[in-house]
């Protein structure tokens, strides 16, 4: 064995740890206070794209829009500077009697509106949105999260052991929680497409989590010395340079996703680097803190040693 | 021998990757905008075609391949302004019985589609079309069956001459009648019980009366959810076949929506008015003179005022079929077929009621938001339906009516939109939009462009890096993510139909990031086994057999939760589910048995000295 040099990342578990709780902390207490930022998918409403042959004077958009009785009209820059985004939360609508049936017209009325004292602008197009819809789906997507995560737990505990499946799962509520708190705090829109994210993430960060357990493991039963401390500091070091390369490439794709996918992916994106960054923190300090701190020993994974070796011979 | 695969295994890796080729090639072959002409329930044959190039030499509109067979006509045209203008060409040399529609025909190479390659199915984010959810009213499904049964009840009792104490709608699900005593009770069961065989009866004593309790069992409520949906499916399906789109989609979703998705409609104000054509058709009694004023309501008909009675007498549901014809004299009727239940109702009803004016209300529901306040003084939303009833026809029964009748005194005009008003009346449910999209053509080509520039853009990010970085190891990497991509749309376009969208997109490039996991895994594990002092084609055994067992679990673990995401999402999140759990399976094959065969290829069976798979140091 002659790594040149360990790192000792479980000498500061305990600070990683106090970081983790109270990243954790002012993720739940933001989440509280500022909720989080929900696009139209959770609050209802019609959202309007526009494209200009000519760069937009968003004020000037807002102007005309309130000019017409829409004051409550929000309008953003979308993709390019010839790109906006109207959105007209449901009661600008209520006036109308069936907004569905009226969402594609108040798009084109909004269109028709704005070419008038303007250049060239093309409808691209229109959503109508109910929360009822989006509700549902977070619903599902939390019970999703639940059952993944109960799932996950029973296999950890029949592959490894229920310290392992414990120290996954709390590495998995981590990451999500952060990556919400992130989200409140910044004030960045959370709509499905990044409660898709959201689930991608708890993906990404098990098969990290994984990948170090299932060193551990081996190592626990290899080694003949050393302390649980010591060998999880091992397994740590010799996965290291695997954990590194493979968040590299994986951020390598998101950012050519965020700077190049176009505006309706950027939300996902950027949710699944957060995740990534924290995933790849959290398989290192998180999940093999849990660990440790359950007391974890050599016996917890000697006995299916002969189920090992077979799977060993496959490929 | 050490790290040589037996031949057959070689080949069935080769056979993987030529499949792999075969059947993701046909998505490189751009389609043909083109029309295409079909008819309904009548088959099409030359003349029409002749009718249909006619009109297009007429219109000088280019064309070519033009292709038909008994159901369509396809005909394909250079542009998409072409496309417009032959439609309406077409649209007019035609009578109203063809239907003309905008599609795209694929140009992939005969024996390509002989082996049943074909291209992947693009999202209406990536094409750009309207998408609508919609909500069937499931609970006024249920209070309309059971108010239709309740009139039911009261015309059999009637004719039985049974007195009853009063009748009741408790719920959507439950129904009372009272009586005097029991033997009144019993002797009304055993006139009711053969006539409701979905129902459970029960009696029930309440201090002097005799209580009859008649309850939908909840396996005939769940059977009813489903029929219902089913129905509204069928109407709705015929709508937007009327509509003329190429390729839609409507499908039911969960227990209670219907999703329609019209891909390339360019028009979608019209789509929803179409489509939110919701209503519904109930056949009332003109009110008696003189009732009571709360036993009818009011409504204006070519002038006048009618009071129709509040009792309905049958639901637009039970209606089979409407068409407007001509009777012996040539004067336009409208005939109306009822199913068996709907025949012997009306007949039952009209017996007795000859002479008087039947009325029939077209409902049509919508909905709107309002406001309210909640207990603690928030503003919530809440979506309120709301009913929007019309009378559309107020005739005189002549006779008792059977099956099939016939309404009369109309001009050809009224017959034929009367006609087409029940036929768009035959909901089984209300419904409502709760969710709708509309992407301009502009956009989805943007977002497709986009999408594959970032699939494009990441493969060469990760490529290069994987080559710097483990060189000829990397290279077997490369050409098994290539191999992957190949793999994922292949199996995409082919075994598994599914649509790529947006989010699969991003799927796809996720897989790019995590697929070159696995090879990362093996090729560090070869490192450290030659740094543990193994001679190369030893590391290259130990590395790949050590690392299985690590890549099997995480990719398994992974697999489960895009298996979750995808039994309980919709939408989005399920695309992304798909093209996950699609890339999972094809990257294990790529990362472990693609690039063994490679690394076999370049190392296996000779004396290695050194692997050229980035820095190591051998130990002493």
């Amino acid at each position: 064995m002659s790594q040149e040099k360990e790192i000792d990342f479980m000498g500061i578990r305990k600070f990683a740890g106090a970081v983790s709780g109270i990243l954790v902390c002012v993720s739940i207490i933001s989440l509280g206070l500022n909720s989080l930022q929900f696009g139209l998918d959770f609050t209802s409403g019609t959202s309007v794209r526009l494209e200009y042959s000519d760069t937009v004077d968003l004020g000037e958009v807002n102007q005309t829009l309130a000019n017409s009785g829409y004051e409550d009209a929000v309008v953003v820059s979308f993709g390019s500077d010839r790109e906006i985004r109207v959105v007209l939360p449901v009661d600008e609508l209520t006036q109308v009697e069936d907004q569905a049936s009226e969402a594609a017209v108040v798009g084109e009325t909004i269109a028709a509106l704005l070419s008038d004292d303007s250049d060239d602008v093309t409808l691209l197009g229109s959503d109508y949105v109910s929360a009822k819809v989006g509700e549902e789906l977070a619903e599902q997507g939390g019970l999703g999260m639940l059952v993944a995560l109960g799932i996950i737990m029973v296999y950890i505990a029949v592959r490894f052991q229920f310290k392992f499946s414990v120290g996954a799962v709390v590495a998995l509520a981590h990451d999500v929680i952060i990556t919400l708190g992130i989200f409140s705090l910044f004030g960045i829109e959370f709509n499905l497409n990044t409660l898709a994210a959201m689930l991608a993430i708890i993906g990404y960060s098990l098969n990290d989590t994984i990948v170090v357990s299932d060193r551990i493991r081996e190592n626990f039963r290899r080694m003949r010395k050393g302390s649980p401390l010591e060998m999880v500091n091992t397994s740590l070091n010799q996965t290291l340079s695997r954990t590194l390369i493979t968040s590299f490439t994986t951020l390598l794709v998101l950012f050519s996703v965020l700077f190049i996918g176009g505006e309706t992916t950027q939300g996902f994106a950027v949710a699944l680097i957060i995740g990534v960054v924290i995933g790849t923190y959290s398989s290192i300090y998180i999940a093999s803190n849990v660990i440790l701190y359950m007391k974890v020993t050599r016996e917890d994974l000697m006995i299916p040693v002969r189920d090992e070796t077979e799977l060993d011979g496959m490929p | 021998m050490l790290n040589r695969y037996p031949v057959w295994k070689n080949a069935l890796i080769l056979l993987v990757v030529f499949l792999g080729f075969l059947y993701s090639v046909p998505n490189i072959y751009p389609d043909d905008e083109a029309i295409q002409v079909s008819a309904d329930g009548v088959s099409l044959n030359e003349s029409d075609m002749e009718i249909v190039t006619t009109a297009l030499e007429a219109a000088q509109v280019e064309f070519f391949g033009d292709e038909i067979s008994e159901e369509s006509i396809l005909i394909r045209v250079n542009s998409v302004e072409d496309q417009l203008i032959a439609k309406t060409a077409i649209e007019d040399a035609l009578t109203d019985d063809y239907i003309v529609a905008l599609n795209l025909a694929p140009t992939t190479p005969g024996w390509l589609q002989s082996i049943g390659a074909g291209k992947m199915n693009l999202g209406l984010d990536l094409q750009g079309g309207v998408h609508f959810l919609m909500e069937v009213d499931m609970d006024a499904a249920l209070n309309r069956r059971m108010e239709d049964n309740l009139s039911n009840v009261r015309s059999i009792l009637r004719e039985e001459r049974i007195r009853t104490r009063g009748t009741n709608v408790i719920n959507n699900a439950h129904l009372e009648i009272r009586f005097a005593d029991g033997n009144i009770r019993s002797s009304a069961r055993s006139a009711l019980i053969e006539n409701f065989p979905d129902l459970q009866f029960q009696n029930r004593d309440s201090g002097d009366l005799s209580i009859l309790d008649m309850r939908t069992p909840p396996d005939v409520v769940l059977q009813v959810q489903r029929d219902t949906l089913q129905a509204n499916r069928t109407t709705i399906m015929n709508r937007v076949d009327a509509l003329g789109v190429a390729e839609p989609t409507v499908q039911q979703q969960g227990a209670d929506r219907i999703v329609v998705e019209l891909p390339g409609v360019q028009d979608p104000a019209q789509a929803i008015r179409f489509l939110q054509r919701i209503a519904t058709l109930e056949f009332h009694l003109e009110a008696n003179a003189g009732s009571s004023s709360t036993s009818y309501e009011s409504y204006e008909y070519q002038g006048l005022l009618v009071d129709v009675d509040n009792e309905v007498i049958l639901q637009g549901d039970r209606i089979s079929n409407v068409r407007s014809t001509l009777d012996q004299n040539g004067l336009p009727q409208v005939q109306i077929n009822l199913d068996a239940q709907g025949g012997s109702q009306i007949n039952r009803v009209t017996r007795d009621n000859v002479g008087r004016n039947m009325d029939i209300l077209l409902s049509e529901t919508r909905s709107r938001s309002i406001m309210t306040l909640d207990e603690n003084g928030q503003e919530i939303e809440d979506v309120e339906f709301y009913e929007d009833k019309r009378l559309i026809s107020h005739a005189t029964i002549r006779t008792a009516l059977p099956r099939t009748f016939v309404i009369t005194g109309l001009s050809a005009r009224e017959a034929n939109d009367l006609s087409e008003l029940i036929r768009s009346g035959s909901l089984a449910a209300p419904m409502t939009i709760v969710e709708q999209s509309v992407i301009g053509p502009t956009m989805g080509r943007e977002n497709l462009e986009q999408g594959i520039l970032g699939v494009q853009v990441a493969s060469i990010l990760v490529v290069i890096f994987m080559l710097a970085y483990y060189r000829v190891f990397g290279l077997a990497a490369n050409a098994a993510l290539i191999m992957n991509i190949l793999l994922i749309f292949a199996v995409m376009s082919t075994i598994i139909p599914a649509t790529l969208t947006l989010p699969g997109i991003v799927g796809i490039v996720l897989t790019v990031g995590m697929a070159v996991d696995a090879n990362v895994l093996i090729f560090t594990r070869i490192r450290e086994e030659l740094t543990n002092g193994l001679p190369p084609q030893q590391a290259i055994d130990s590395g790949y057999n050590r690392a299985f067992t690590t890549i099997l679990d995480a990719n398994f673990t992974t697999f489960l939760v895009a298996l979750v995401l995808f039994s309980i999402g919709t939408g989005p999140v399920k695309g992304f589910a798909v093209t996950l759990m699609i890339g999972i399976i094809t990257s294990m094959f790529t990362a472990i048995v693609g690039t063994r065969a490679l690394v076999n290829i370049i190392y296996g069976g000779r004396s290695v000295q050194k692997l050229s798979i980035g820095r190591y140091k051998i130990s002493a």
